[in-house]
């Protein structure tokens, strides 16, 4: 057995030696010391996703969420611009808003009566007259992040000198791209969501979207619940998918390389779960848009996973936010058709809900092993977490890149030597 | 020949699918229902048509024969480690009564006891009930939970 002692009490943490390249530390899912550092060396320096663009459609519309343990608002302001304030009244903090979602002209601290409009600046304080003279609205608007957009997807940082989203996201763009073509012809939209915590830190979570290892174990019951044909398409380990390393810490896992581009092969026969769904969407519907919707249906064949906190994961989006090192949110957002076929969507609603959510047929079984691995990480305090499945070398994939077999934990090591450069820096 | 569904008479049904669910006497459960039947565990309140929103469950016989399997089956990691439940249904209220048909309300109080941890949960429930040739049957059940539109983690049980 490896047991390399770490100095876990020491005040000085060095990140740096708790990440090799096939492993790391089982500190990293139950330091408090190192979930504070994560909280500032991370959650605060990087771009964090808050929202997709439907979310907050017209002018006036805004949500609240977090960037790392911090609440804010995103909105839509009167110019279409959006904005990403921190959700704190800057007289004496009380939250601003407390309402999921909604439309509104301002946001008004129910303390004192601050208001303040849509791109957080302060209009109006009670009784102003009792500040003094050099007192300046303008020094106390709400405190705004850095917001930048990609293909929809709405990210905040903290950080004003990290880089452009561009080129952060970088060689992950062509596959957000290819995500976004299951609207089927049609803008994908923001059509709800699961939202459930599990008693396990955020990086368990994180791991999960690039491990095809897991699936055919922990989702047997799923794989059991589907059509021979459908079953056949979800037992991907022994196709030809892989894992790449996209730099930055994103990944891409392919799963079922027939379904990277949903534009591609649309003369493929309609497979038989969809045949209904083709049937009633032929009375109103083209047969070449016939196609290109059911193609899309289901969702894409890969997950392309965003460091920190993002997964485009087939047919939804999985969020996640850290609680505490031992506590992490997650949402499953699903994506819909944006005034597409209403039983196209319908469609799409119960696809999502079949694997999805508190009484779905896969997601129960995922918490129930993230609590297990959070439970077992309490023995052997000073043991490793392997990471070394499908070693892929340096450069193996095109241009260079990573690439291992579907089932390789590439994208877990992309991930993690990024958290180890953020940590150290 | 037509006649009036009882409060009486809705309120044991109720009764009877509680302790079945809590037994997990799944197959007998499925017997409650009606082939148009529709579980419905709604995210959203004040919903014109469920089957146009995302809920947590929205199942028709079919779904509902598949849920059952997969619970039963030694499969699924989250179902062999599931709570124990024990739950109370009470304060029934009449909504609706045609002939053979009564729609009500009421409360349901749950306590699950899973790996060291107790939880309570509250739900209103919204159930039609319809006289077949085979006895007083569920059309459609629709459980609100109390914190529906929050963080609602797993379940190894039915609602």
């Amino acid at each position: 057995m490896t047991t390399t002692l770490i100095d876990r009490t020491s005040q000085n943490i060095d990140p740096s030696t708790l990440v090799k390249d096939d492993r790391v530390h089982t500190s990293l899912y139950n330091d408090p010391a190192l979930f504070a550092l994560e909280m500032n060396k991370i959650f605060h320096k990087t771009w964090v996703w808050v929202a997709h663009e439907s979310e907050v459609r017209g002018k006036g519309d805004f949500i609240s969420t977090h960037v790392g343990l911090q609440p804010v608002i995103v909105v839509r302001d009167r110019k279409e611009k959006i904005h990403v304030l921190l959700n704190r009244c800057r007289h004496r903090a009380a939250t601003v808003c407390e309402t999921k979602k909604g439309r509104t002209n301002s946001f008004v601290c129910p303390y004192h009566g601050w208001g303040y409009g849509l791109d957080g600046s302060l209009r109006g304080v009670p009784m102003a007259e009792g500040y003094d003279e050099d007192f300046d609205k303008a020094d106390y608007s709400l405190v705004s992040l850095r917001t930048e957009t990609y293909a929809g997807l709405i990210f905040a940082t903290f950080n004003e000198d990290a880089p452009s989203l561009d080129d952060f996201l970088g060689d992950a763009k062509p596959w957000i791209d290819l995500f976004m073509k299951q609207g089927g012809g049609y803008p994908v939209a923001f059509g709800g969501e699961h939202k459930f915590r599990f008693p396990g830190n955020w990086k368990i979570q994180l791991e999960n979207t690039t491990d095809a290892y897991h699936f055919p174990v922990v989702h047997k019951s799923f794989l059991q619940s589907l059509d021979q044909q459908a079953e056949e398409l979800f037992s991907f380990l022994d196709g030809d998918g892989y894992v790449q390393d996209l730099g930055n810490g994103h990944s891409v896992m392919v799963m079922i390389p027939e379904l990277v581009d949903l534009e591609a092969n649309l003369d493929e026969p309609i497979p038989e779960r969809f045949s209904d769904l083709a049937e009633s969407l032929s009375k109103n519907h083209g047969e070449e848009e016939v196609r290109r919707i059911i193609r899309a249906v289901g969702g894409s064949g890969f997950n392309v996973n965003l460091f920190p906190n993002l997964a485009c994961s087939m047919a939804f989006f999985r969020v996640l936010r850290p609680v505490s090192v031992t506590e992490t949110e997650i949402r499953h957002v699903t994506l819909l058709m944006d005034g597409g076929p209403k039983e196209a969507n319908q469609a799409r609603l119960r696809l999502h809900e079949h694997f999805q959510g508190p009484m779905g047929f896969g997601s129960p079984d995922d918490a129930e092993a993230w609590e297990r691995v959070q439970r077992g990480a309490q023995a052997g305090p000073d043991m490793w977490i392997m990471l070394n499945r499908g070693l892929d070398g340096d450069g193996a994939g095109p241009d260079g890149t990573n690439r291992g077999d579907v089932s390789a934990e590439t994208g877990m090591r992309a991930a993690y030597q990024m958290w180890k450069r953020m940590m150290s820096a | 020949m037509s006649q009036q569904i009882t409060l009486q008479a809705a309120s044991e049904l109720l009764w009877q699918e509680a302790d079945l669910l809590d037994r997990r006497a799944y197959d007998e459960w499925l017997d409650l229902w009606t082939d148009d039947g529709l579980y419905i565990v709604p995210i959203e309140r004040d919903v014109e048509d469920y089957a146009d929103v995302l809920n947590y469950a929205y199942d028709d016989a079919k779904m509902r024969r598949m849920r059952v399997i997969r619970l039963k089956s030694s499969h699924s990691m989250s179902a062999l480690t599931a709570s124990n439940t024990i739950r109370t249904v009470s304060r029934f209220v009449p909504l609706e009564s045609a002939d053979n048909e009564i729609r009500i309300r009421a409360a349901q109080h749950l306590v699950d006891y899973r790996r060291d941890s107790l939880r309570t949960t509250a739900a209103d429930i919204e159930a039609t009930i319809r006289r077949t040739d085979e006895g007083l049957k569920l059309v459609r059940k629709v459980v609100h939970l109390i914190n529906c539109e929050d963080a609602v983690s797993g379940m190894g049980y039915l609602l």
